[in-house]
């Protein structure tokens, strides 16, 4: 643990944090969030906690403030700031000090601006309430504050309403917000979590570099250990509201004393052999462009790609890329205007309808939101059981056979069988719905961002399954994915797209190694690497480049 | 998955119960004929007349033991087609979609831009006052709220992935609207169900108060406070009761459709629903 | 502002074109519905010269399309028609009980309104304590009453027992606004109960929606005054859905104005309306339902019509 100087900025000690939760059927009870964690905090510097969901870092964070979210309480414990116990402030000794010597940065700037102001009536109100400085005076700093925050058009920029600027443009706003008012202590909680990776660069730096010219401390709230490597001094790893380690940044990443930590760490080592491409294609999409609703604008540009039996396909883009559109393309649901859609050797109707059941049975698909993608009012025997009614026509004890052999597949208890998705975990869900997909014996499978919205170690779990059935089963995977560090762990060749087009495509070796053109670079640059001083590495190169340019 | 009833819901459940089994054994219940004169105008309550005696001097507690029998009846009737109509048509538009969709939403967006009340009016100033025409009209303009409701719900789990998941399987439109759709979208129409009955009670009550029911010497409650009404200015309450009834009754499943509701939000899908 | 411009000139000419798709629904409603008018209005043992004297009176000879045109330029120039079972002018005859109406209607609203609106509030700020938890046991049980049932509840304690109020309203012309007030105060009181629940229970969900959105998160972790918050951060954004409610049940206190007037014998348009429904006097029913339900569009039509003019997306497009 990091050594203790004089007087901290901040002190918690024994944080106790506990909320009611009412489980239909059930009693209302109390569960603790947050359980028994202290920290310190010295003026200026940068303490990240991270942790996956259900850790409790943004309880804490928030309790900083002495604020609960959504009927948290605080039951225990002592949370201190410039020598004055939060807890114990009061209604009016809690005013003056939110706003003033502490500010939060959420994650969704978009819902955390009112919809109904301008932007720098928002951004300097804390500051002129709280007396810090005048309305000229607040606005002047908070214009210096979007020029140092390389916000466009920072002299207009605050003339705008919130749902006038981009979602990266905003995040930095909110950050500008925070700092107008001159704070001790900043929380931030995810501020670039909801962003694009190359949009995350930007803000990410920007944010590091105005902590550093205003020495304000900060609590860093995220999942992503990379990220909190990038601007933290100290890292404090968290898990179901306890405390894990906590120490230097360099010690929590370099030498993890704790086997969780470790494995927080060393989340995407996977090793994949590349697989060398087969003689011919099993899916070959031909020159396919499609827009929605016969509408004018391409979705998808004359996209060709081949994906061969038995290999992984990763199709890379930021959001609005295109590549859910390529898969509902290749499923059926969206017909292209032009182009075919070629599998084993045939080329498939472009239509759903038209289909054959068949062609159905051989091309299965995984979602990114497991929760809705199971119908909640059948078990998980109906689930996975209902594509071998359907397509093989089992039925009875054998059905419930081959259900149990799949639960096996996806390491999963026979007792599973009859329980309901709501019961089941995030992990356990999305191996369900890759059961429902092996159930059909399909040779191809089509993964949506299956893994986004699972922590890094689970989706870990996830992704190894999946590696592991492709050599047992000989399926093909369409993945899909904004993700490049889960690209590196499971594909065997590339397509990276962006807006609507495939700008880069080839075998994984190849696409990963340079030369790179422009978009590929900037993608792979911006995806944050486990490693102190890998922000700035990122940033000089890109300043050099341009510079070039 | 009745472990638990809370103290309301149980209140509830029990007057609405005892309401339906007056509905259903009137004939037995009752002390007096429907139309039968046993004594002078208004008279207070007794032994013999439980709540005294009409503006007829026909016994009270009779005609509301009849009343009810009449006022349920014609509001389970409408209420059941409003609901078929309603939902039928609303998951319809909802699964297919395109012009079938826009045309029976706009045509249900017209109708209901004309207050229900008022467009019963309209009509039954040229329809015949019948049982059936009633029905008709009551559920028929029902049906619109049912329609908007079901065809939300509807639209919501149609763009579920599980739907998709199943359309993409290869399913055909009655097990995507029976097996993935209808499971999902019951709790909600259970709950409505009964605020479209209490709505029902509500108007053929208001219709018949106003003379444009049930027409006497037919036995309905909202009939019977207006065939009372007159007394009220001379300190006779004869009217009030059969108003209260209907209060009771509305409230009685009130509280059930609001249990309802509350178990079936807090559910998040899964067992025993 | 352009954009706002085009918007409400839209919502306003689709208020319109609904009130003129309307007046074919209700045109229909009464003449092409199965049955003889005629019939139905002299009953079974008509002459068949008295059948068709009547049917020429009502033109039921004409094409249906006909009559409507003519009905409808009547419409448009202000002539309602006559009334079959008295032979007067339904413009003239409606002219002052609308005018009673709209009183009624609004002495109802004038008090309803703000009531219910911080009755709302109260439910807010006391979220899950005793007078939230009261107030919305009292509304569950008020929206399951009847309207006759609190009117007749009123007249019988109030002004027959206690006699503080008349029991019938009689308005006559030359009548002070004073008296008028205490005439209309038990119908108004009536109508109050039943909007009111409705009403309350609306503006408490639309105000705790805009309370738990995260925009009030960030105004209160700036360490602004409750009031603050309130005033600058959530009553902006509340104004559009709190009218939503106001309109939609100013609208339901159109219909229920019908029954009221009925219980208290006053002499405005629902009575009016529900007389000539039981003489089936068919174009003094047209010309009520029509002006009904153009009362009933246009507040919805200012309600959609705020929303739009609330709306910082549209009022500042990107």
């Amino acid at each position: 643990m990091p050594e203790n100087s004089t007087s901290p900025l901040l002190e918690i000690r024994d944080l106790r944090i506990e909320a009611t939760v009412y489980p239909p059927g059930e009693a209302p009870h109390d569960i603790t969030i947050v359980d028994g964690v202290s920290l310190t905090l010295q003026k200026g510097k940068v303490l990240g906690l991270i942790g996956e969901s259900g850790a409790g870092k943004s309880t804490i964070g928030l309790a900083s403030m002495a604020y609960g979210r959504g009927g948290v309480r605080i039951t225990g414990g002592k949370v201190v700031l410039n020598g004055r116990d939060v807890l114990k402030a009061g209604r009016q000794g809690l005013r003056s000090l939110r706003g003033k010597e502490v500010r939060y940065v959420a994650q969704s700037a978009a819902a955390a601006f009112n919809p109904a102001h301008r932007l720098m009536d928002q951004v300097v109100e804390a500051a002129v309430v709280h007396g810090v400085a005048s309305r000229a005076e607040a606005e002047k700093r908070a214009k210096s504050l979007f020029r140092k925050l390389s916000l466009p058009d920072p002299d207009n920029i605050g003339k705008r309403y919130p749902h006038q600027v981009s979602g990266g443009q905003l995040q930095r706003v909110m950050t500008a917000m925070a700092l107008c008012s001159e704070p001790d202590l900043i929380v931030f909680d995810e501020p670039t979590t909801a962003l694009d990776v190359t949009t995350q660069i930007d803000v990410l730096a920007a944010i590091k570099d105005a902590i550093r010219d205003t020495g304000v401390a900060a609590l860093y709230i995220t999942h992503d250990l990379a990220v909190v490597a990038q601007v933290s001094d100290e890292i404090m790893v968290l898990r179901h509201g306890k405390l894990v380690e906590w120490g230097h940044t360099r010690q929590i990443i370099k030498e993890p004393r704790q086997e969780y930590t470790n494995q927080l760490v060393s989340v995407h080592e996977i090793e994949h052999q590349e697989k060398p491409p087969r003689e011919t294609p099993l899916l070959s999409v031909r020159n396919v462009t499609a827009a929605y609703g016969g509408g004018p604008i391409d979705v998808l540009k004359d996209i060709s790609v081949d994906l061969y039996a038995g290999q992984t396909l990763a199709v890379v883009g930021e959001s609005g890329s295109g590549k859910s559109t390529l898969a509902r393309a290749i499923t059926g649901l969206l017909p292209p205007k032009e182009g075919s859609i070629e599998f084993a050797g045939r080329t498939l109707p472009s239509r759903l309808a038209e289909r054959t059941r068949d062609d159905l049975r051989e091309l299965q698909m995984i979602y990114q939101m497991a929760d809705v993608a199971m119908n909640p009012r059948q078990t998980v025997g109906t689930i996975i059981g209902r594509p071998l009614e359907f397509y093989f026509g089992i039925r009875g004890r054998e059905r419930d056979a081959r259900v149990e052999e799949l639960l096996d597949k996806i390491e999963m208890g026979h007792g599973f069988k009859d329980r309901y998705p709501a019961e089941l975990s995030g992990g356990q869900k999305q191996r369900v719905c890759i059961a429902r997909a092996l159930a059909a014996k399909p040779s191809l499978i089509i993964c949506d961002e299956v893994t986004s919205a699972l922590d890094p170690l689970v989706a870990n779990g996830i992704l190894r399954l999946l590696l592991e059935l492709q050599a047992e089963e000989d399926v093909a995977y369409l993945f899909i994915t904004h993700d490049l560090a889960t690209v590196k762990s499971i594909a065997d060749s590339i397509a990276v797209m962006y807006q609507g087009s495939v700008v880069r495509y080839g075998s994984k070796s190849k696409v990963l190694a340079p030369p790179f053109d422009d978009y590929t670079d900037l993608l792979l640059s911006s995806v944050p690497e486990m490693e102190i001083g890998w922000l700035e590495k990122a940033i000089s190169s890109r300043r050099m480049e341009s510079a070039g340019n | 998955m009745f472990r638990r009833i809370p103290p309301s819901a149980l209140l509830g459940l029990v007057l609405t119960s005892l309401f339906l089994i007056t509905a259903i054994f009137a004939p037995l219940l009752a002390p007096y004929g429907k139309t039968e004169i046993v004594g002078a105008v208004w008279e207070p309550l007794s032994s013999q007349h439980w709540l005294g005696t009409d503006n007829l001097g026909r016994d009270l507690l009779s005609r509301m033991i009849y009343g009810a029998r009449t006022t349920i009846f014609i509001a389970t009737m409408a209420t059941v087609l409003s609901f078929s109509l309603g939902s039928i048509l609303g998951f319809t538009a909802a699964v297919v979609g395109g012009w079938v969709d826009q045309l029976l939403s706009r045509f249900v967006d017209l109708l209901m831009s004309i207050p229900t009340l008022i467009f019963a009016l309209v009509v039954l100033s040229v329809l015949p006052s019948t049982v059936l025409t009633l029905v008709l009209v009551m559920g028929v303009l029902d049906a619109t709220r049912v329609y908007r409701l079901s065809r939300a719900v509807a639209v919501d789990i149609n763009v579920m992935d599980y739907v998709e998941a199943a359309r993409l399987r290869g399913e055909g439109q009655i097990w995507v609207i029976f097996r993935e759709i209808l499971p999902n979208a019951l709790s909600p129409l259970v709950a409505e169900l009964g605020l479209r009955f209490i709505f029902m009670v509500l108007f053929v009550s208001a219709l018949s108060f106003l003379g444009l029911g049930i027409q006497p010497p037919e036995a309905d409650w909202g009939g019977m406070v207006k065939e009372n009404k007159d007394g009220i200015v001379f300190g006779i309450p004869a009217a009030l009761i059969p108003a209260a009834a209907i209060a009771a009754l509305a409230i009685s499943v009130n509280l059930v459709a609001d249990w309802v509701l509350n178990r079936t939000t807090s559910l998040k899908g899964g067992r025993g629903a | 502002m352009g954009m706002v411009a085009r918007l409400v000139a839209q919502r306003l000419a689709l208020g319109l074109l609904l009130l003129f798709a309307v007046s074919i629904l209700i045109f229909a409603g009464t003449q092409i519905l199965p049955g003889d008018v005629a019939q139905s209005i002299l009953g079974q043992s008509a002459t068949p010269e008295a059948l068709a004297n009547l049917r020429k009176e009502l033109g039921l000879n004409e094409p249906a399309l006909s009559r409507y045109f003519s009905w409808l330029g009547g419409l448009l120039t202000g002539d309602l028609g006559t009334s079959l079972s008295s032979g007067a002018d339904i413009s003239s005859a409606i002219a002052s009980r609308l005018a009673n109406t709209l009183f009624l209607a609004s002495v109802a609203a004038v008090v309803s309104v703000p009531l219910a609106i911080l009755l709302g509030l109260i439910a807010v700020r006391y979220r899950d304590r005793w007078p939230d938890k009261m107030i919305s046991a009292v509304t569950l049980a008020s929206i399951s009453l009847p309207e006759f049932f609190i009117g007749y509840v009123l007249i019988f304690f109030v002004a027959v027992k206690l006699a503080w109020f008349p029991s019938i309203a009689t308005v006559y012309d030359g009548m002070g606004f004073g008296q008028r007030l205490m005439t209309v105060a038990l119908p108004a009181a009536t109508l109050t109960l039943v909007v009111l629940a409705h009403m309350m229970r609306m503006t408490r969900a639309a105000i705790l929606n805009v309370m738990q959105s995260a925009y009030v998160e960030t105004a209160e972790l700036k360490g602004l005054t409750a009031f603050d918050v309130i005033r600058k951060h959530a009553f902006p954004n509340a104004i559009a859905p709190i009218v939503n409610v106001v309109m939609l049940n100013l609208a339901f206190l159109v219909v229920g104005v019908v029954v009221v007037e009925v219980i208290f014998v006053y002499p405005g348009m629902g009575q009016y309306l529900v007389d000539h429904v039981s003489k089936r006097d068919v174009p003094v029913v047209q010309a009520c339902g029509l002006i009904f339900a153009a009362f009933y569009i246009g507040l919805n039509l200012v309600a959609d019509i705020v929303a739009i003019l609330t709306n910082p997306r549209l009022r500042h497009p990107k």
